[in-house]
């Protein structure tokens, strides 16, 4: 007779894990970073290494002062994905201690307040990064001109010394860190009351998007999509995303083409794409039926529109989420299938 | 007779279900494609193994009460003779060999309770004789309970996992009107290969099971469902269909997902229509049973032989030659083992059934029971590596994979917090345990044990309730009666005091009147006048 350890079914490894599930989203956000490295020079490893490096530490500290075990939770993956969205939402060389601030907020109070990983109510990546954009808005709109409309990006020593040290060394001036980003040309030149199609004529707007941005946009929808057939996100969120954008800038469009851009200008620009596939599809703090799905995303894109046409910011993703992940929980409940055979 | 004149009623525009189904399949929600893992177990016939050297007869094996054992020890017993006799809600149990009954006793058994029951043990006398067989004659014209009667005799229960006696289900019959019997011969689970051995070997015993069966349970129609990957079985089984079932009888290929081969999942597969919550495939007038079931019905019908014996698939990494083997019930599983070569150096885990949904045992003395389609011997590395659960992230990744339509997250998260009644609301009795969530769960939250044990919390509660129910009915009942007493003692005494009150008056009464008639005055008797 052998006698046998038991344990409940199932006998089999589960399919993934949370480590694999976030490694196979930093691998899809590698396209989107080369692209941003290639238009705006090194900072944007730079500002993932220091978002990464704080992200961990308060994640370490709270989970020590919560009295939780800190390997699982480290090396989850979770706090480097958060930190490396955020550092692609922010210009690539805003000073070192708009990441700690923004980490901060994401960490201990986005994240820990209210739980820990699976309980967060709020996507931690769009709040550091609006509490930042409130309250530096100076530094949180310079950015650089891509490639194409400057002379050429920072070396990694200039790079280094304007994120450290403050102190920016343009290699033509200060030219590199004043332009306008699509949206924000757009914004001003229709304050200003010029008509939409002058404005458009200005050389940050490329062929589909803006310049260079287009290059950015669709190097996140490549990452996108490879998530996509990796069955890490579901197609619910970005095609609501997207499609909803498209049909309110397109309606908007066809009624007043003197004010409202384009759709695929509003797709391509901005953070629209890489809020579609990374930001919005986020697990913990979006729905998890799929008619959940759909009106998330659908909701992310008719509130990134609304506050891109009527708020105060030229792009309005950050706020989208944030605002639908407030609604999630209700719309969880109302959108919860029938369960078979009742 | 059919009325000549028209009736008001309007002819059904849509053919009923019963004449569509295998036209068109529909899909089930959820759902999981596996590594099937069934060819390595295929590659031998099915074989019998030498006798064992003791046979351990559970006389629970069926769903419903246990058996009782009526066989003495120290008794000899011919293969087949009845040695448990069924409760009326389940099944017979007959000897598997013939030999000596050592000993009647508390054994552990394979059964997912683990709960050690009563068993007849049994040392074969190596002659494997076979007591008096019963064959049924003429089954095609007899009455349907008749035959159901035969069927019982003869401790037949659904050899598929629920072992539910199927006397009894196919009775059910009677009383709502079934349309098609519905053969399950998809077998969802990885590694298992019993049935599909059975299909490949025995087409033209399991198709005349079939109707005989459905000869039974009073049914026209046979569909026997198979799954799209079992490319030789569909041939043989069609050949056999078409020669003995005439038009009757027609072979469905469903496709290979998990779990297709559970009941609610194949009928919503086959109809498009779902099993209403708490019911029966009854309900939509379809009887399902297992292949093997057929088989074994075939054979008490025509051979008049009781169930005794059945396909094992004895396979998993862990062993060195998986195979089929047709085992006595009552065998050790460490005998069949045995017989398949014997365990790896790496053997981990012996699971009866397969890994979705399988049970594991804690010795392998239990013994082969009506229910054990397959013993799987796991490996190390088969397994879950032993890793930390994480919170739930909510990436709902369970909840598109579950069948039921359940929202696996809520259902944790409402579990953990033993809130039961919010795990009822939520659905839990539709959780078949298939364990999909569970399998997709990044988190590594063992999903489908939480929901066995909140279904078991869910009846335990409701249960609960109902005895509160009643015990404060019984309360209220009583205090009602006392109330009731102490009313009546009051007004006794009430009615007491009156009649005492009546009967001093009188008294008074009969003394003023007396002193009237003396006609001596009495001041008081004035002052009343
Ligand atoms: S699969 Fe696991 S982690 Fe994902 S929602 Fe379901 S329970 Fe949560
Ligand atoms: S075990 Fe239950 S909850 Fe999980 S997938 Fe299966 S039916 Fe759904």
């Amino acid at each position: 007779m052998r006698t046998f350890h038991a344990a409940a079914a199932p006998h089999l490894p589960s399919k993934r894990t949370v480590r694999g599930v976030m490694s196979q989203v930093l691998l899809a956000l590698v396209p989107g970073i080369a692209v941003h490295a290639w238009l705006f020079g090194p900072g944007i490893f730079v500002q993932i290494v220091i978002a990464s490096g704080f992200a961990l530490a308060f994640e370490a500290a709270l989970l020590r002062l919560r009295g939780r075990p800190l390997a699982p939770f480290l090396t989850d993956g979770s706090a480097v994905v958060a930190a490396s969205l955020f550092a692609l939402c922010i210009p690539p060389l805003a000073p070192w201690w708009i990441a700690a601030v923004a980490m901060f907020f994401a960490i201990v109070i986005a994240k820990h307040c209210f739980g820990g990983l699976g309980h967060n109510v709020f996507n931690p990546a769009m709040v550091g990064y609006v509490v930042v954009l409130i309250s530096f808005p100076l530094q949180l709109t310079r950015w650089p001109l891509p490639r194409e409309l400057s002379s050429g990006t920072p070396g990694l020593d200039a790079t280094l010394q304007a994120i450290l040290g403050g102190r920016v060394i343009a290699p033509d001036g200060i030219d590199a860190l004043t332009g306008a980003t699509p949206l924000d040309a757009i914004r001003t030149g229709l304050a200003e009351g010029r008509p939409l199609d002058t404005v458009l004529q200005s050389p940050v707007f490329g062929a589909v998007g803006g310049t260079g941005w287009e290059w950015l946009a669709a190097a996140f929808g490549i990452g996108g999509l490879y998530l996509l057939w990796r069955g890490i996100i579901r197609w619910q969120v970005p095609v609501a995303t997207l499609g909803s954008v498209l049909v309110m800038a397109l309606v908007a469009w066809v009624l007043n083409p003197e004010t409202y851009p384009s759709a695929v200008l509003h797709c391509l620009s901005g953070g629209l794409v890489l809020g579609a596939f990374f930001i919005a599809t986020d697990p913990v703090s979006g729905c998890a039926s799929g008619r959940g799905r759909l009106v998330f995303g659908a909701g992310v894109g008719v509130l990134t529109l609304v506050i891109r046409y009527w708020g105060g910011y030229p792009d309005g993703v950050a706020f989208a989420v944030l605002l639908m992940n407030m609604a999630a929980p209700l719309v969880d409940r109302v959108t919860r299938p029938r369960v078979y055979g009742t | 007779m059919k009325p000549v004149v028209a009736t008001s009623e309007p002819a059904p525009k849509t053919p009923p279900v019963a004449d569509r189904i295998g036209e068109r399949l529909y899909r089930f929600d959820g759902g999981l494609r596996l590594r099937h893992n069934k060819k390595i177990a295929c590659r031998d016939p099915v074989a019998r193994p030498a006798l064992p050297a003791e046979l351990v007869v559970p006389m629970r094996q069926h769903s419903g009460p246990p058996a009782r054992p009526c066989v003495a020890e120290g008794q000899f017993v011919l293969k087949g003779e009845r040695i448990g006799e069924g409760p009326e809600r389940g099944a017979h149990i007959h000897a598997p060999t013939s030999g000596r009954v050592t000993s009647v006793q508390d054994r552990p058994m394979a059964h997912a309770t683990g709960q050690p029951g009563t068993c007849v043990v049994i040392r074969p006398d190596g002659e494997d004789r076979w007591g008096e067989r019963t064959p049924f004659p003429a089954w095609e014209t007899s009455d349907p309970a008749a035959l159901r009667a035969h069927i019982r005799h003869h401790g037949i229960v659904g050899l598929g996992g629920a072992v539910f006696p199927t006397d009894l289900k196919a009775g059910a019959a009677t009383v709502t009107p079934i349309h098609t019997l519905v053969l399950n011969g998809v077998e969802c689970e990885p590694w298992i290969a019993c049935d599909e051995m059975l299909m490949r070997e025995q087409p033209r015993h399991l198709v005349e099971g079939a109707l005989i069966l459905a000869h039974a349970a009073g049914v026209e129609r046979v569909v026997i469902a198979i799954e799209d990957q079992m490319g030789a079985v569909e041939r043989a089984l069609a050949e056999a269909a078409a020669e003995l079932g005439g038009g009757r009888c027609r072979v469905v290929k469903v496709p290979t997902v998990y779990p297709e081969g559970g009941e609610r999942q194949l009928v919503q597969t086959l109809t498009g229509l779902e099993v209403p919550a708490g019911g029966y495939p009854h309900d939509l007038g379809l009887l399902v049973q297992n292949v093997a079931t057929a088989a074994a019905v075939r054979q008490a019908v025509i051979a008049g032989e009781p169930l005794v014996e059945r396909i094992v698939t004895v396979t998993g990494h862990g062993v060195r030659h998986p195979r089929n083997l047709l085992a006595l019930l009552g065998t050790p599983a460490a005998h069949l083992v045995e017989a398949a070569g014997g365990y790896t150096d790496d053997a981990a885990r012996l699971v009866v059934g397969g890994p979705m949904m399988g049970y594991p045992l804690g010795s392998d003395a239990e013994p082969v029971v009506k229910a054990t389609n397959c013993l799987l011997v796991l490996t190390t590395g088969d397994m879950r590596p032993p890793q930390g659960e994480l919170p739930c992230i909510r990436c709902g990744d369970c909840a598109s994979a579950c069948p039921a339509r359940l929202q696996p997250q809520e259902l944790q998260f409402m579990a953990r917090a033993a809130q039961w009644d919010a795990v009822a609301a939520l659905g839990v009795d539709a959780c078949i345990e298939c364990a999909c969530c569970d399998l997709v769960c990044p988190s590594q939250i063992p999903l489908a044990d939480w929901f066995r044990y909140a279904k078991g919390e869910v009846r335990r509660v409701s249960s609960e309730r109902v005895a509160a129910e009643r015990a404060r009915e019984r309360f209220e009942a009583r205090e009602a009666r006392l109330e009731r007493a102490r009313q009546e003692k009051a007004e006794r005494l009430a009615r007491r005091k009156d009649k005492l009150r009546d009967e001093a008056g009188r008294k008074r009464q009969i003394e003023a009147a007396l002193a009237r008639a003396k006609g001596t005055k009495d001041p008081s008797a004035e002052d009343e006048a």
